[in-house]
């Protein structure tokens, strides 16, 4: 990381980053699933369903398809939970997801583009920054 | 081949019970009759946090709510909507009735509203540029380029933001008599001790979003003359500490703290200080005395820490909520913040809405959310279907709250005159199965073990009371005690040093003031109907229901039970410890808890 | 000093900004009452008691630790306040053992005296109370934690006033209670025994090691020769316990009282302290003159002054003096001196010593020159407080009695021999002699006022004949600090040493402020104490010790002159370093 001297340099990283992450938003080419790393979801096994996630992306050859930690989405009472984002669907979460669910996720959701029955949660609220409410 | 939609039917408790699973059939019959089936798939979903309005039905990507929907609607959902593309107006829900003036102008059922957990659940915590590239640090920009430090107390000011640790003392207000207070040096301190029980709304911010507290302390060292800042986080809580040095590291190493920010002049750094196990050094003078190295007891206020805190000098001390919400109303602004809630307390809340209902978890409600909407909305109704009792909000410093009450939107002086506080925002849930002297004890017994000692109202008064309740729950109560219990209360609010003491007595009071017959049952008939004090409950087996299948027996922790197979089982009563798992496990109701 | 305009009770008036509510109630002839807070330290704000009301905060608030501010409406006692008051001081009743009637401070106690005051009848809460075994490890205090109402002033003391840090809370909560470290004992801790807790404790937790039943075994015992002697502090606070003022003189009451208890013979710690000037401001002499010594000279007649440099500033030893406190010159005399005089058998002599001090218990067998003569030089110490509660049980009536002298032999003394018992008395008593010994000639003004008055540290430089003295004089420990840095200071960067001589007392003001004294010592107390001391001096014949006649016949007949071999065998003392833990 290189340091930021000035207030233009912050202003052109954060245009870079933004810009970055629209380009990719646009293209629609990669899938990002961000599974809940704060306490009560490590507490519920979101370790073992992170790694699960790893594994099973290597095991089938997926490409495109980010895998990031992330704190607390807030359905506590289903964790561990994950967030998939597939191009082309509706973003959703899932609750309750064993080391077994992460591989159904990736086989059915990202790889078939179907939801899995039965797993999902709506999320709790909507994101302020995104929607710049 | 990706589906063109997709239809989420809830399938919670409640909205299982009006019929959700045969909402999903028919819908999925419709389909197959449409020729749909290819382009829309129907699945069942957990619960939107929307019981009173359920069965709840949800269409994607369009983003419409359906509610009160009857398995009838079916067909009219496939037809109309999902072939058609007409929206059904007459299920749609329609949210000009209520909440005008606590949420903002957004066509939203959500009833959550997360301007403090805005990044939880969205970035990676370890990741600096993710917090960048959503306007993180933009707000500590903005202060040192184009805003002096009146401005952005101004901005505070207008947003109405009071402190989120529970006294709801205005910020703006705070940040100002330190920035007049003359010193050379000056502190910014966080308090992240967070250490009522139940309470896990501070690590879940910092796990989540730790940038966030750092630049807000950042913002505030620039706005009052501060340029060292502590963060007082206790020992339990090691993912949050860890996230937090990596946060800080992260941030020195962009230069978005040390010396010279961005080129603007302004030095600012953070140091990390663990608590070690004292719920007192969440009291602001005894977190200071904690971090100088002394015993962690409270010192008398006046002077308060703004003008004579950390080593003497004017000092800020904020929660971690408090922290979290500064960064967004400088980038905002403090209008729209003070848009959302209510008259008196603006903004939104984190609450830990935990206990006896079906989703538990970390909230964040507008100001002005009603109880009834928190516990039986957003939390699903009651587990199990049991009956409502109280709500306890505010942690041991708070009080419960009863069902004719629900309808009280939550602010800080609504609460308190109801005898609660809003407390840091634990908000736990009972049920008929909940004694309310249990309760009692339960935070005496907190307040007992956590007291520093210093001052003889709480460290003796508090023992008092735990031991009148002690005795009240074994059945061993005299009527004398109430009135007993009511002074000693009344001395501790009013002659203890420090919150603690001070708050010590609220459980105790509200729970008098509305469940005392409860208490008098306990005293004069030595009967706990909650079946919760174990003295005062017996379990016995009903002879005519039992049919000996054995699963109490082999389920009880004591091996108390007897019985040979098929035949009616009996509880040794002089070994029996109640603990009530024969109750809980028995598939014939034979258990009877009296 | 700006005044601010404030109301108690509906009536207006001006007071200084910075006062406490505490403070100016008392203007307006009110006394909030109180338990923790005490006019030496800081405001512990812990008790409760003294809390008031005041417009616009839905607060009690503690009058001891808030600042009046302008326009403040102050109410200090409404039905109730008083009913919260009654209710905290039952509350700290439940948690204290119901036994006045044995305990040490029944009749002198601050918790007895607010429980009379608020007409408590019956504490409708069931007594708790801390359970834990008293601590007797030391020969001087011992500390009963069940007693504590944990005011925090002892460790206020300790900490603050003492800088010795022996004792501080452990736990929390209920089961919180005042300990050393690592809950250990005191005798293993860095305590040096002042007592200073034990004079500012409210109740019953902290006290003196009792010594009586050894006196009265003694006077008892028809084979034992019984001598005794009193400190120089100790006559002017005695007639406290009877309703004197705090000051008055009663030396010749006390001797008569001492005969009819049944000594055989009554000295004078006075007379061992014109003894020590002798020795010591030999001692300074050559040093000073001659430099057969490093300088500065610090003075030793104060134990719990040893106890603090032996355990906290070792390397500092060869800077005390080693002459012993007077006291103990008094006692190894009795038992060599007099016994050989009078041809008595010092195998029976039983010596006993009054003393403003707790400290002195544990001097008594500190080292091996304690036993100088040949048996233990002194067999008890007891404190001031069990010398009047002796008086008491004796049926003595102290204020009738008339006065009587002292055995000359060791118990005749001269003006600077008395002032020992305030704080720059022994170093004013120094330099009368002092300034004999190294000019040969007597001073006309013998008044060295720099060395007098409460101040923590005092400093002066004296002209003997062209040559500077420079001195110092610290009371209360915490004030000790200060100056042996600027001596170690000066001692590594190899200039001169800013002082040469340098008086400590562990008590603030002094002996007349010690640990042993009658209770509820304030700085005012100990003026007036000062002030009786002062008085002994200026109503006295002779005022410097070496014109003592007394002490002249000591050396002819028997020392042959100061720091003797015979002198340095008696006399004279050695030090070790401590540890400030043991374990």
């Amino acid at each position: 990381m290189s340091k930021l001297k000035t207030r233009e340099d912050l202003v052109r990283l954060r245009e870079e980053l933004k810009s970055k992450e629209e380009k990719m938003q646009k293209e629609g080419k990669i899938t990002r699933i961000l599974v809940g790393m704060a306490t009560c979801g490590i507490a519920a096994g979101a370790e073992e369903t992170m790694k699960a996630f790893q594994e099973h992306i290597e095991k089938m050859g997926l490409v495109n398809v980010e895998v990031k930690p992330t704190g607390c989405i807030g359905k506590c009472s289903v964790e561990p939970t994950v967030e998939v984002q597939v191009p082309g669907m509706p973003t959703v979460i899932y609750g309750r997801v064993t080391p077994d669910t992460a591989r159904k996720i990736l086989e059915k959701h990202v790889a078939q583009k179907i939801l899995l029955n039965e797993a999902i949660q709506d999320k709790p609220a909507i994101d302020i920054i995104k929607e710049g409410v | 081949m990706p589906y063109k939609r997709y239809v989420l039917i809830c399938n919670a408790d409640k909205c299982k019970q009006k019929k959700s699973n045969e909402i999903y059939e028919f819908i999925n019959k419709e389909l197959i009759a449409q020729g749909l089936k290819e382009e829309v798939q129907v699945v069942k979903c957990g619960c939107f946090g929307f019981c009173s309005e359920g069965p709840i039905v949800k269409i994607l990507p369009d983003e419409t709510i359906y509610c009160h929907v009857k398995p009838e609607d079916a067909k009219d959902i496939v037809q109309t909507h999902l072939l058609k593309n007409q929206v059904l107006k007459n299920l749609l829900y329609d949210n000009s009735q209520s909440r005008k003036n606590i949420g903002f102008k957004y066509d939203n059922y959500r009833k959550q509203l997360r301007i403090v957990l805005r990044n939880c659940g969205v970035i990676d915590p370890e990741n600096i540029y993710d917090y960048i590239a959503r306007d993180g640090y933009k707000a500590l920009e903005k202060a040192l380029f184009e805003l002096k430090p009146d401005d952005i107390i101004e901005e505070l000011k207008i947003s109405g933001l009071r402190g989120r640790g529970g006294a709801g003392y205005p910020t703006w207000k705070k940040w100002q008599i330190t920035k007049e207070t003359a010193s050379d040096i000056k502190y910014v301190v966080c308090n992240a001790d967070e250490g009522d029980p139940g309470a896990y709304m501070d690590r879940s911010t910092i796990e989540g979003d730790p940038h966030s507290i750092i630049e807000a302390m950042a913002i505030c060292g620039y706005t009052v003359g501060a340029s060292y800042g502590y963060i007082y986080i206790r020992a339990e809580y090691p993912l949050a500490i860890k996230r937090l040095e990596i946060a800080i590291n992260q941030g020195r190493e962009l230069g978005l703290l040390g010396k010279n920010i961005l080129g603007s002049g302004f030095d600012f750094d953070i140091e990390l200080r663990y608590g070690a196990g004292a719920y007192v050094c969440g009291e602001e003078t005894a977190l200071i005395a904690s971090i100088e190295g002394n015993r962690g007891m409270p010192k008398p206020r006046p002077p308060f820490p703004s003008t004579k805190g950390l080593w003497g000098k004017p000092t800020v001390i904020n929660n971690v909520e408090t922290w979290a919400n500064v960064p967004v109303i400088l980038t905002r602004g403090g209008k729209w913040f003070a848009s959302i809630g209510t008259d008196t307390s603006k903004g939104t809340k984190v609450f830990a809405l935990t206990g006896k209902v079906n989703n538990s978890g970390l909230v964040e409600v507008p100001m002005g959310t009603t109880l009834r909407e928190l516990v039986f909305d957003i939390g699903g109704g009651i587990k199990g279907g049991k009956k409502f009792k109280a709500v306890q909000t505010g942690g041991p410093s708070g009080g419960v709250i009863p069902e004719e009450y629900l309808d009280t939107p939550i602010g800080y002086e609504n609460l308190q005159q109801l005898g609660a506080i809003m407390g840091s925002g634990g908000l736990i849930v009972m049920d008929e199965d909940d004694c309310m002297v249990d309760i009692s004890k339960f935070y005496i017994q907190f307040a007992v073990d956590e007291s520093c000692g210093k001052c003889a109202p709480c460290r003796i008064g508090g023992k008092q009371l735990l031991e009148m309740l002690n005795k009240i729950s074994q059945g061993k109560g005299d009527i004398e005690d109430i009135d007993n219990m009511k002074r000693i209360c009344f001395a501790m609010q009013k002659a203890s040093l420090c919150g603690l003491g001070q708050n010590t007595p609220n459980p105790v009071l509200s729970t008098l003031k509305y469940f005392e017959e409860e208490y008098i049952e306990h005293i004069k008939d030595k009967k706990c109907k909650a079946g919760k004090c174990r003295d005062l409950v017996t379990f016995t087996i009903d002879p005519a229901k039992c049919v000996g299948c054995g699963l109490c027996a082999i389920k009880c922790p004591v091996n108390c039970i007897s019985g040979e197979k098929q035949k009616p089982h009996k509880i040794d009563q002089s070994k029996c410890i109640k603990c009530g798992t024969c109750y809980e496990v028995c598939k014939f109701g034979a258990v009877i808890r009296k | 000093m700006n005044m601010v305009n404030i109301k108690i009770n509906g009536i207006p008036f001006k007071v200084k900004e910075n006062t406490t509510i505490l403070e100016a109630a008392k203007l307006v002839q009110v006394k909030i009452p109180t338990l923790c807070n005490h006019p030496d330290l800081p405001p512990s704000a812990a008790c409760g008691m003294c809390i008031v009301k005041v417009k616009g905060s839905p607060k009690m608030i503690r009058a001891c630790a808030t600042f009046v501010e302008e326009g403040m409406d102050i109410i200090t006692h409404d039905p109730e306040i008083v009913e919260v008051r009654k209710t905290v001081l039952e509350l700290i009743l439940s948690s204290h053992p119901n036994d006045c009637l044995q305990c040490p401070r029944n009749g002198n106690c601050e918790l007895q005296k607010l429980a009379g005051d608020f007409g408590i009848r019956d504490v409708a809460f069931p007594q708790i109370l801390v359970n834990h075994p008293a601590d007797k490890s030391t020969q001087s205090l011992e500390l009963n934690p069940e007693k504590c109402v944990k005011c925090g002033r002892c460790v206020e003391v300790c900490q603050i006033m003492q800088n010795v840090w022996a004792i501080e809370f452990i736990g929390r909560g209920f089961n919180m209670r005042i300990a050393p470290s690592a809950d250990t004992f005191l005798n293993d801790s860095p305590c040096v025994k002042c007592g200073q807790c034990t004079a500012h404790c409210p109740v019953g937790a902290l006290y003196e090691k009792d010594d009586t039943p050894m006196v009265w075994k003694g006077l008892r015992d028809p084979e034992k020769h019984k001598v005794v002697q009193i400190a120089p502090a100790t006559r002017v606070a005695v007639g406290e316990a009877f309703g004197l003022e705090p000051g008055t003189l009663t030396t010749g009451k006390i001797y008569t009282a001492l005969r009819r208890l049944g000594f055989d013979a009554v000295f004078d710690t006075n007379f061992g302290a014109d003894l020590t000037i002798m020795e010591e401001a030999s001692e300074f002499v050559e040093r000073f003159l001659h430099k057969k010594g490093p300088l500065p000279l610090i003075t030793t007649c104060c134990p719990g002054w040893v106890d603090y440099l032996e355990k906290f500033y070792p390397e500092m030893i060869p800077h005390f003096s080693t002459a012993k406190s007077p006291h103990q010159m008094v006692g190894v005399l009795s038992k060599t001196y007099y016994a050989q005089k009078n041809k008595i058998d010092p195998a029976k002599i039983f010596m006993v010593s009054i003393m403003p001090c707790t400290a002195k218990k544990y001097e008594i067998t500190r080292t091996e020159e304690m036993f100088a003569s040949g048996y233990q030089d002194i067999d008890v110490v007891l404190t001031t407080r069990e010398f009047t509660r002796m008086i008491k049980s004796a049926g003595i009536d102290f204020l009738n009695l008339p006065d009587s002298e002292a055995d000359l032999i060791l118990g005749e003394y001269t003006g600077a021999g008395t002032i020992f018992g305030a704080t720059g008395g022994v170093m004013e008593a120094a330099l009368r002699t002092a300034y004999y010994f190294i000019t040969k000639k007597e001073l006309r003004d013998i008044d060295f006022v720099e060395t007098r008055g409460l101040d923590g540290i005092k400093t002066g430089k004296i002209n003997i004949n062209g040559t500077e003295v420079r001195i110092a004089v610290a009371h209360g420990l915490a004030n000790v600090e200060q100056i042996l840095l600027e001596v170690k200071a000066a001692q590594q960067t190899g200039k001169e040493v800013p002082y040469h001589f340098i008086e400590v007392m562990a008590c603030r003001g002094g002996c007349v402020g010690g640990g042993g004294q009658p209770y509820g010592a304030t700085d005012e107390i100990r003026k007036k104490r000062a002030m009786g001391i002062y008085e002994d001096d200026r109503s006295s014949e002779i005022r410097c010790s070496h014109q003592n006649p007394y002490i002249k016949a000591l050396y002819d007949e028997f020392l042959g002159s100061p720091l003797s071999e015979k002198a340095h065998k008696l006399l004279h003392t050695k030090y070790h370093e401590r540890p400030l833990y043991n374990k």
